[in-house]
């Protein structure tokens, strides 16, 4: 039920905003979230947008990783 | 897929693995309590790759599997009175309850609607004034404050014909009752994403302050999960128990503050009775009087006979984290996704059916 992968806005229009997930678009109800732009990335649930994905914060994760990564070195063990 | 592939890296995920592997001999159980952590687990084949000292166990966050025998006899006695369509989403339409399911009754004549959304309801009642349509509103935080949203549009709206049937639950609170429980041992909690999009990270402080257990917000990818594992172990390592936020791009600590707002506007916290758990003090919402208009218990007659749980099923000591499905006799014999017997088959995300399908080999 909660998984959402996040959407890009495509269409804005007063509270409902087009969002397109994988190649699929979806009409999304923007009553929770403000200041949804066109070429936001959302996290939407049962049709209402809850979340911008923060470009930032995503990146910051992937550096953490990253940084784990290049001290494990080259050979994995996978 | 942006903001999802990079987290599916697979040479991140074995230096992952390694750290996790590095950082600790200690054992350690891990509860993921999200349902949709359960099947993120089981489909990267985290499970089997993890450290042997380091073990993940489901819990209760399943909304389908832990929505009570009671609560779906009702909506089914609420979808055959005359005049009401009953709208819900699709998960719940196969829940065992007493003797039948909604999609039993539909079968048998019953008006169910399944919708994606709350909102799909309310338009399909504004359409047809001569309804009135019930929304079976289950779900956590996640799902509430769309409910809320929807409550408020159809009062702004003034459509009288569209009406709640509130069962949702409140997730932190059945993580306390599960700490209080003597019997479960569990070092830390990987902490639901979505529901911390909208509840942020203060909910659950009490977990390291009370309990001095870790808290992480995970993501749902593969790197996800294994970074949080590793922020658990390295928390317990260090000895410092802390609420931490690994799912960065999708949670803010503060939450959403809106979606919080409204979903109070319109509950208030209850008693709820969680399936196979029993009655969690405080841990469910329901419609506050002054809208008791759009409250469904409120405005139609529901009786229903005493609630009755399936024999020989488990699904309470599952969703507890007290036996892995394999452990019910039920397992794969009697209950099978196709024909469950317990809600944690029934439901993609329940512990049970996701062992069905990817467990076993």
């Amino acid at each position: 039920m909660c998984v959402g992968i996040p959407g890009k806005v495509i269409e804005v229009e007063g509270r409902t905003a087009t969002v397109e997930v994988g190649g699929a678009t979806r009409l999304i109800a923007l009553d929770l979230l403000e200041g949804v732009a066109v070429g936001d990335y959302v996290i939407a649930h049962a049709g209402f947008a809850l979340h911008k994905v923060d470009e930032e914060e995503a990146q910051k994760t992937l550096d953490i990783i990253k940084e784990i990564t290049d001290l494990a070195g080259g050979a994995c063990a996978l | 897929m942006r903001f999802v592939d990079e987290y599916r890296d697979k040479d991140s995920a074995g230096a992952l693995l390694d750290a996790i592997g590095r950082a600790t001999s200690k054992s350690l159980k891990f509860m993921e309590v999200c349902g949709s952590h359960t099947v993120a687990i089981f489909k990267s084949g985290i499970r089997d790759m993890l450290p042997e000292n380091i073990s993940l166990v489901s819990g209760p966050g399943c909304p389908v599997c832990v929505t009570s025998v009671q609560d779906v006899d009702r909506a089914i006695a609420i979808a055959g009175l005359p005049g009401v369509t009953l709208a819900t989403f699709g998960d719940m339409v196969r829940v065992p309850g007493s003797e039948s399911s909604l999609q039993r009754a539909k079968a048998g004549g019953a008006d169910v609607k399944v919708v994606y959304s709350p909102f799909d309801a309310l338009t399909f009642a504004q359409s047809n004034p001569g309804s009135n349509v019930v929304f079976f509103a289950a779900g956590f935080e996640t799902t509430a404050p769309t409910v809320a949203a929807t409550l408020s549009r159809a009062v702004e709206a003034g459509t009288s014909n569209f009406y709640v049937y509130c069962v949702h639950k409140t997730v932190p609170d059945a993580m306390r009752a599960l700490l209080d429980s003597p019997d479960l041992m569990i070092d830390g909690f990987l902490c639901p994403g979505h529901v911390s999009t909208i509840i942020g990270t203060a909910p659950y402080r009490f977990i390291p302050e009370v309990y001095s257990k870790p808290a992480v917000i995970s993501g749902f990818e593969p790197l996800d999960i294994l970074q949080s594992t590793l922020m658990m172990v390295e928390q317990i390592e260090e000895g410092r128990p802390e609420v931490a936020v690994q799912y960065l791009r999708a949670v803010s600590g503060e939450g959403n503050p809106k979606a919080v707002d409204v979903m109070y506007r319109f509950f208030q916290p209850s008693d709820s009775n969680w399936r196979g758990i029993g009655v969690i003090p405080g841990s469910g919402l329901e419609l506050r009087d002054e809208y008791a208009a759009h409250d469904a218990m409120k405005a139609f007659d529901i009786n229903t006979p005493e609630p009755r749980e399936p024999r020989g099923c488990s699904c309470g000591d599952v969703l507890r984290g007290r036996i892995t499905p394999p452990q019910c006799r039920l397992f794969a014999k009697a209950c099978t996704p196709d024909n469950p017997v317990g809600a944690c088959m029934v439901s993609y995300e329940g512990s049970c059916a996701a062992y069905f399908k990817y467990g076993r080999r």
